[in-house]
């Protein structure tokens, strides 16, 4: 099977400090990394390829360092490292990045799945997977946990939802995006590393692949970031200690206290 | 310190860093107190090639030599020296392998060593024969086709969890020290079990069990070198691996330092951190300069060794004792940093100092080690 795995460069650390003229991140002096999120869709890439054969295509859009990153996945089973870099593509929001990312597959041929992290740590927005998504009209599920089942033009896997799962049946090529339930990612190899050092990864242009510049990096996005905050949590909440029976006591009192509900 | 390693010593040594850091670290006292075994762990190692740093490549490892072992060692006992000790264990039980065995027993074991499928284990010490191994009880009687051997190895790290034992057995009392011989013993043998698990001071997720044998036939092909070759391939078996004990010491203490370090920081007395304190100052100042100086020695020690140098007892020696006296000493010091909490199984030190004090004792206390330094001198001085 071919695998494309989406990556994205994010700042390697949980303090993420933005840029307040331009409500940006900042990117200077924090080290880079691959975004957790993508590790695990990259291992899942790798394990579905080491079970059915074929290939994993790593693909991000960014700066030509971003090339190093891509280079580390090699060691943990990778074929294929593709970077779409130009000047073009800076700027972008998740739109135009998900038209960049789609117009780099089409460019690599043929393809089975596409394997995105949920989110990136950084933005956090979860939307360029299912983006992707639209623009190559296949169809995605978010959220997987796990893949069931996986063949020829078929793919059966567990989305992840607030109160359990759903068992989603799609059609091959489909775009899926990964939570860290789906596995535990491996640890590079000594031989990958040497495999990784002699890797060139492949840079692709805008109009490498055919790209209409208008619709990438800032001259494609329509977002505009006027704000950026942590939204204010208000709700306060009170752990009830104690054995299920004095809890469910202390719970009714609280209720009754607060005229949520009426003794009899 | 830049210690000016190759690109790719410096990849086995981050690797295995990270090994320690996100694998180890975390599980270490779990497995400290229960005396668990961590086959878990060598399956991570097996994964990122790390089994076979030191076997050459043609039988699957990464061709290097002592010195990627220690890196390794020493990475990995910076997390849990007890833990560490199934892979060095697993180096004292195959190097008599690559030092001595035919072409064909290298082919058989090497491969599966270095995938980190099969682990290894080295049976020298018994009951009484410990410094003086020349008391070793052990027979190996050549019987048709067959060696039959017959006695009990005591303390045999990765016992009962290794595949593959080099085991020094006599085969000629009458000759002394040149009546001993190697040979490999595979578990599964008719005749080739293990004694009870014993319940050690520190390295307690290591195995250290008795090796068995009654009646125990090998095939006369796992001979290793020739009969009578038993205590040379030991002795150049331990010169190549002592330096690997010494990365242990030298990992406990580098762990220890930080640990005590890191606590200075947070730890607040008198409204300020421990840290400023000049009596703590100093003591951490100690720790560091005998650390750096036993790194110092114990790298190039190694590659010493890998160079290929023919005399190696003497600088083997002393990167043991060095490394593990420093061990020893700070770690002692890390739990006085630490105070009341160092002595609680809650913070990492009090393992520490438990785990260091075997690098004093074992592959030869440092006792031996000095008198074999000494002797060297001497030898050295009469032959000038």
């Amino acid at each position: 099977m071919n695998i494309i795995v989406c990556v994205k460069q994010v700042p390697g650390t949980n303090e993420v400090k933005i840029n307040k003229e331009t409500n940006t991140i900042i990117r200077e002096g924090v080290e880079a990394i691959i975004n957790p999120f993508d590790e695990y869709a990259i291992e899942e890439g790798v394990r579905i390829k080491e079970k059915t054969g074929g290939k994993v295509t790593v693909i991000s859009m960014g700066i030509p360092k971003v090339a190093d990153l891509l280079k580390e996945t090699i060691a943990v089973g990778v074929d294929e490292a593709v970077l779409l870099s130009d000047r073009a593509f800076a700027g972008a929001d998740t739109l135009a990045t998900s038209y960049a990312l789609s117009m780099g597959i089409k460019a690599l041929g043929e393809y089975d799945l596409i394997i995105c992290g949920k989110q990136a740590t950084d933005g956090d927005t979860a939307q360029v997977g299912p983006s992707l998504a639209e623009k190559l009209n296949i169809p995605h599920t978010t959220y997987v946990r796990k893949i069931e089942e996986i063949k020829d033009g078929y793919i059966r896997c567990q989305r992840l939802t607030d109160d359990g799962y759903e068992v989603i049946e799609m059609p091959l090529p489909a775009v899926i995006t990964v939570v860290k339930e789906i596995n535990e990612p491996r640890l590079p190899s000594i031989k990958g590393k040497l495999k990784a050092k002699k890797t060139e990864v492949k840079i692709l242009t805008a109009d490498d692949i055919g790209a209409d510049k208008d619709r990438c990096g800032l001259k494609g996005s329509p977002t505009q970031v006027i704000k950026t905050f942590v939204p204010e949590h208000n709700v306060v909440a009170e752990m009830i200690e104690g054995t299920a029976e004095e809890q469910a006591k202390k719970l009714a009192q609280k209720l009754l206290s607060m005229q949520f509900m009426k003794a009899r | 310190m830049n210690y000016f390693l190759t690109e790719e010593q410096q990849m086995i040594k981050e690797l295995a860093a990270r090994i320690a850091d996100e694998k180890i670290a975390p599980v270490a006292i779990e497995y400290d107190i229960e005396g668990k075994f961590p086959h878990d762990i060598i399956k991570y190692l097996a994964d990122s090639d790390l089994c076979g740093v030191y076997i050459e490549e043609k039988y699957g490892g990464l061709g290097g030599g002592v010195f990627e072992m220690a890196l390794v060692v020493e990475e990995l006992s910076r997390a849990c020296g007890g833990i560490a000790l199934a892979f060095a264990g697993t180096g004292l039980g195959t190097f008599p392998i690559i030092l001595f065995g035919s072409e064909e027993q290298k082919q058989k074991y090497l491969p599966d060593i270095a995938a980190g499928k099969k682990l290894a284990a080295f049976g020298l010490t018994e009951a009484n024969a410990g410094s003086d191994a020349a008391g070793i009880q052990t027979t190996a009687v050549l019987d048709g086709d067959h060696y039959v051997l017959n006695g009990t190895k005591q303390w045999i790290t990765n016992g009962g969890e290794a595949d593959v034992y080099t085991v020094i057995a006599c085969t000629n009392r009458e000759k002394g020290a040149r009546g001993f011989s190697a040979f490999i013993v595979e578990k599964g043998t008719p005749g080739f079990s293990f004694g009870k698990k014993e319940d050690k001071m520190g390295i307690r997720a290591s195995s250290t069990r008795e090796l068995i044998f009654e009646n125990c036939r090998i095939p006369k092909e796992n001979l290793l070198a020739r009969e009578g070759m038993g205590f040379i391939v030991a002795m150049k078996t331990l010169d190549r691996t002592r330096p690997g004990v010494a990365a242990q010491a030298l990992g406990i203490a580098t762990g220890a330092l930080n640990a005590a370090l890191k606590y200075s920081r947070e730890r607040i007395q008198f409204n300020q951190p421990i840290s400023s304190f000049q009596a703590v100052q100093h003591m951490l100042a100690d720790m560091a300069i005998q650390i750096e100086a036993a790194r110092a020695l114990v790298y190039q020690t190694c590659r010493h060794i890998d160079s290929g140098a023919k005399n190696i007892s003497k600088e083997s020696a002393m990167a043991k004792v060095f490394a593990s006296d420093t061990a020893m000493k700070v770690t002692i010091d890390a739990v006085q940093i630490l105070g009341g909490y160092g002595y609680m199984k809650e913070y990492p030190v009090e393992k520490m100092m438990r785990d260091a004090k075997i690098t004093q004792i074992y592959e030869g206390t440092n006792q031996i080690q000095r008198n074999v330094i000494a002797l060297e001198l001497i030898k050295e001085l009469s032959s000038k």
